[in-house]
């Protein structure tokens, strides 16, 4: 009964979705406010509903209902109940009604956290995110309804893809959908203003927030899918380039261009037309993303199973939604003119080029993943991985970093070259000074690759730290200066300076880390660098639903023990599929990496060693911005605006009626 | 309506072709290089106890199947082989990292299709053959050059399409 | 999916790579990582464990032994298997286009960038934002 209580809900909501997305659009052509207003109710049935269907079929999990196909196909009686409920996410079916929840639950946040803007700004915006909800509904039921039964029922089900059984799953994925469906929001406005003309300066105060809260999301997405890949695949790598990778990268650059361009476009005025496209673009790349990963047009380690009606489907939303968007955009951008005078030497005329830099990165990044499409389209096979992107990304996005310093310190409209170049030299000089003797200190050798990566890390984190210093020096006390640093400030900076840790941990772990595949007997041991690694024993456990080799490898640097290490191998049992677990021991400074590898006939074990100097830095800087990132959206200043607009709706409130 | 607004609207309606096109295909198939490329060379034992090399391929178009004991998919498309010999059709089999009694004995169970038997032990042959999993058959000309692969198990319809034609009407 | 599950060791070149120069072994590990494999996902023979990846490790382990270049080596692998197995793609026709395209547009987007603030500059009477937004003020004011 669960599932199809679940299954009605669904429909529902289907229901509601449509009615949400054309009641809006019909009121305020006929000026009938009810149905403006049924916007509002529409967005918290939709989320009533869907949340319902999303208990059924955690339910249907925690209670192991095997008559249920997709329980069956991703659950088993013996997986913990963490990853029973994680599993509700673990594949296709379930992950789209995980992605439609969070849809109807950033529905909902629009329509109470913007009560107080204009009601046909809002009904709009629900409107369009209404029509949304209805495209990926449609999908769940027509291709991949996760509620469908089977029978005879089997007595156990095949497992979670043990891949997937790992505390980074629980987060990655909610957190990548977060932010994925959060653009969705942005895109909304950006079709509002198209529609009805109004982009201001209001227009871009209200949409901010949100394009930041989605930004932060996906950035902490993006990070822990990169934590888990490095823990879960057990070959020491931390991004790969893979085209599902490059899917949840792609929007994040675009949605990095546009929570900039928001800026200038809030704070000046300009850029409208350029900044609604990036806001259609960082969503329009979130549903490629879904294509990509669900369709099987691309090889990837990731993807899921893949139906091609599934891909068919995936597209002719994609189309319809973007090519409306776009050619809505195409009508109306020329109206969004916006005057106004912009200075090379301004915040404004860095962020133009910050906005170039990015939006150029993410085309790389786009062109590298289709470009095996491409080449199939005229004949030909061709593969496009690390070495491609490795060479031309840092290429294109190094001067974005150069920008990040310079840009908290040249203001708005028009800055003076000379002044800029006093703000910044000494920070500047530290920078230089420190990112060139970094290498040698810590790794006693020279390499300009790392030697170039610190300066420009440090440069980013120096003038993060100094934007905060110049704004609390300016009070009389060091206290009061710290409380009126805007919440924003804080938010930009603390991104800015996560920035800087994260370009130190990849120049420092691209350059210096090291690894070595050995093959050892127990008792015996082998080198790394500095390290040393003994192999004392493997030993076999037994798991809740696997079982495996555990190694005890005991490493040493220069003679003294610094860790135990217990790398395991495991055979699930139900899927009777092998996973490596790799055994880290860490600190801000270094990783060391041991994974179990296959035993040979006489008793040795072959082990991977990997050395990964500041590995944690990348990750480090990654949750730093997205902490930015939401200390930025609390910023008061938006609720301001909120009150603004809602001041505004009141005196005008007579007028309408 | 300026020309430069319609520029991302043209830019996705290329990308959705493309999607499209790409959704007819399969992108785990591999095409060789070696097509229209004299076959590479080699020279392996036979279990006569004799040597066949590449030259001896010549003369007739000839069907180079790689195949093993061990490989599954070989038993699905193996009675399609049989029946091919049995109609004239000449298959050189190409024993691929497989034992040679564990293969006599699997022929002598499912019947042997092949016209000569060459042991490519440690799979050398195959690497210079471009072989990335078993079956995988080739189709050589009279002169030597290799006009078509099929991976994966052959079937009906792929040698109705593909192969059938590449060989002389008789 | 199982084979894509297992992340596990090179069997075939471990022992031998362990002897080898470490110059010999840098190149052996940065050309295993730039070879893809071909019956796995997305993985390069270095991440995989399929037996053709092994396969794969064993020859260029054994050209690099025999002295070949890392050139040589690659080309022996795309005569066979294409260029499939090159995650790094040759630099000529097609991939010319994928090599440079990031480079090009970033110059024609510099130069339209830069068009723009000139002509901007150029453009009457700037709008201040704070009297834009009375405006839009007004503006809503004025049903």
């Amino acid at each position: 009964m669960i599932a199809e209580l679940g299954h009605i809900a669904l429909i529902l909501a289907l229901g509601v979705a449509i009615l949400q997305a054309t009641l809006p659009l019909y009121g305020l052509r006929r000026g009938d406010e009810r149905a403006v207003a049924a916007a509002r109710s529409g967005a918290m049935t939709q989320f009533a509903l869907v949340l319902l269907a999303y208990v059924c079929l955690s339910l249907a999990f925690a209670n192991s209902d095997f008559s249920v196909i997709y329980v069956a196909a991703n659950s088993h009686s013996d997986l913990p109940l963490m990853y029973r409920l994680s599993a509700v996410w673990g594949a296709h079916e379930g992950s789209l009604l995980l992605w439609v929840l969070m849809l109807a639950g950033w529905t909902l946040a629009v329509s109470i956290f913007n009560r107080n803007l204009p009601a046909n700004v809002t009904a709009l915006v629900l409107a369009v995110l209404g029509a949304i909800s209805v495209g990926f509904l449609l999908f769940m039921l027509a291709t991949s309804n996760p509620f469908a039964r089977h029978f005879p029922v089997p007595a156990e089900g095949r497992d979670l893809n043990p891949l997937l059984q790992d505390p980074g799953l629980i987060i990655h994925p909610p957190m990548l959908y977060m932010g994925y469906v959060g653009f969705s929001v942005a895109f909304a406005f950006a079709i509002s203003a198209l529609l009805s003309g109004r982009l201001d300066t209001a227009w871009a105060r209200w949409t901010r927030p949100w394009t930041t809260a989605a930004w932060a999301f996906l950035t902490l997405g993006v990070t822990l899918g990169s934590w888990w890949a490095y823990h879960e695949l057990g070959w020491g790598g931390w991004w790969f380039w893979d085209p599902v990778e490059n899917a949840s990268f792609m929007p994040w650059l675009v949605g990095t261009a546009l929570i900039h361009s928001l800026a200038v476009t809030e704070k000046r005025g300009l850029l409208k037309s350029w900044t609604v496209l990036l806001a259609i673009l960082a969503f329009a790349l979130s549903l490629l993303g879904t294509f990509l990963v669900r369709s099987g047009v691309l090889v990837s380690v990731h993807a899921f199973a893949t139906d091609p009606a599934r891909g068919v489907f995936i597209l002719i939303f994609l189309a319809i939604v973007i090519g409306s968007a776009l050619t809505l955009y195409a009508w109306r951008a020329a109206r969004l003119s916006s005057p106004g005078e912009l200075n090379f030497l301004s915040r404004e005329g860095l962020l133009l080029f910050n906005n170039v830099f990015l939006a150029v990165a993410a085309f790389a990044v786009i062109l590298g993943t289709l470009a095996p499409l491409v080449a199939e389209a005229f004949g030909h096979k061709l593969s496009v991985g690390p070495p491609f992107f490795n060479l031309v990304f840092p290429l294109l996005t190094f001067p974005l970093v150069i920008l990040v310093g310079f840009s908290q310190r040249v203001p708005w409209k028009q800055g003076v070259f000379a002044e800029t170049l006093r703000a910044v030299r000494w920070p500047a000089l530290a920078a230089v000074v420190a990112g060139t003797a970094l290498p040698v200190l810590l790794q006693d050798r020279w390499s300009w690759g790392a030697a170039a990566g610190a300066v420009l890390a440090l440069w980013a984190m120096v003038t993060a730290v100094q934007e905060i210093w110049r704004r609390v020096r300016a009070r009389s006390t060091v206290a009061e200066g710290l409380a009126l640093v805007p919440r924003a400030v804080w938010g930009m900076s603390l991104a800015h300076f996560g920035l800087g840790v994260f370009v130190l941990g990849i120049s420092q772990v691209s350059s210096f880390g090291a690894e070595r595949d050995v093959r050892l007997a127990p008792g015996a041991s082998a080198t790394l660098g500095r390290f040393e690694f003994h192999l004392e024993a493997v030993k076999q456990t037994r798991g809740p639903n696997y079982d495996a080799d555990v190694g005890t490898v005991r490493v040493e640097r220069n003679g003294r023990a610094i860790a135990t290490l217990h790398p395991e191998k495991r055979l699930y049992r139900a899927q009777q599929s092998v996973m490596t677990e790799a055994a880290v021991d860490h600190n801000l400074l270094r990783d060391v990496y041991v994974a179990l590898g296959e035993p040979f006939d006489n008793g040795d074990w072959g082990i991977r060693l990997y050395y990964r100097p500041m590995m944690r830095l990348v990750w480090l800087g990654g949750v730093l911005a997205f902490l930015g990132g939401l200390l930025a959206i609390s910023d008061r200043r938006y609720r301001l605006a909120q009150a603004a607009a809602a001041a505004a709706r009141e005196s005008t409130a007579p007028a309408v009626a | 309506m300026k020309v430069r607004f319609l520029v991302p609207a043209g830019a996705l309606a290329a990308l959705v072709v493309l999607f499209a096109l790409g959704l007819t295909r399969d992108p785990s198939k591999i095409p060789s290089p070696l097509i229209g490329k004299p076959a590479p060379a080699f020279n392996l034992p036979t279990p006569e106890g004799g040597r066949l090399d590449v030259d001896s391929l010549r003369g007739q178009v000839v069907l180079v199947n790689f195949w093993a004991s061990w490989c599954t998919p070989c038993l699905e498309e193996h009675p399609l082989l049989m029946e091919l010999a049995r109609s004239g059709v000449k298959i050189v089999g190409m024993n691929y990292k497989n034992d040679l009694p564990a293969a006599q004995q699997w022929l002598a169970r499912h019947g042997n299709p092949f016209s000569v038997i060459a042991q490519d032990q440690d799979g050398r042959v195959g690497l210079d053959w471009g072989v990335y999993g078993v079956p995988e058959t080739f189709v050589v000309d009279a002169s030597g050059v290799i006009r078509h692969k099929h991976v994966g198990p052959l079937t009906r319809a792929a040698w109705q399409a593909e192969i059938a034609p590449l060989l002389p009407s008789s | 999916m199982t084979r894509v599950l297992a992340a596990l060791v090179l069997v075939a070149g471990v022992a031998a790579a362990q002897d080898a120069a470490p110059e010999a072994e840098a190149r052996y590990y940065a050309l295993i990582a730039e070879l893809r494999c071909l019956v796995c996902q997305n993985q390069s023979i270095a991440e995989s464990n399929a037996p053709l990846a092994a396969d794969l490790r064993e020859q260029v382990r054994a050209q690099i032994a025999a002295g070949r270049s890392d050139a040589e080596i690659i080309d022996f692998l795309t005569a066979r298997y294409g260029d499939f197995v090159r995650y790094r793609p040759a630099f000529e026709g097609m991939t010319v286009l994928l090599w440079l395209g990031p480079f090009v547009l970033l110059l024609a987007a510099g130069v339209v960038a830069v068009l723009f603030i000139k002509r901007s500059r150029r453009a009457p009477a700037p709008v201040a934002p704070d009297s834009q937004r009375l405006r839009a003020l007004l503006d809503e004011k004025r049903p």
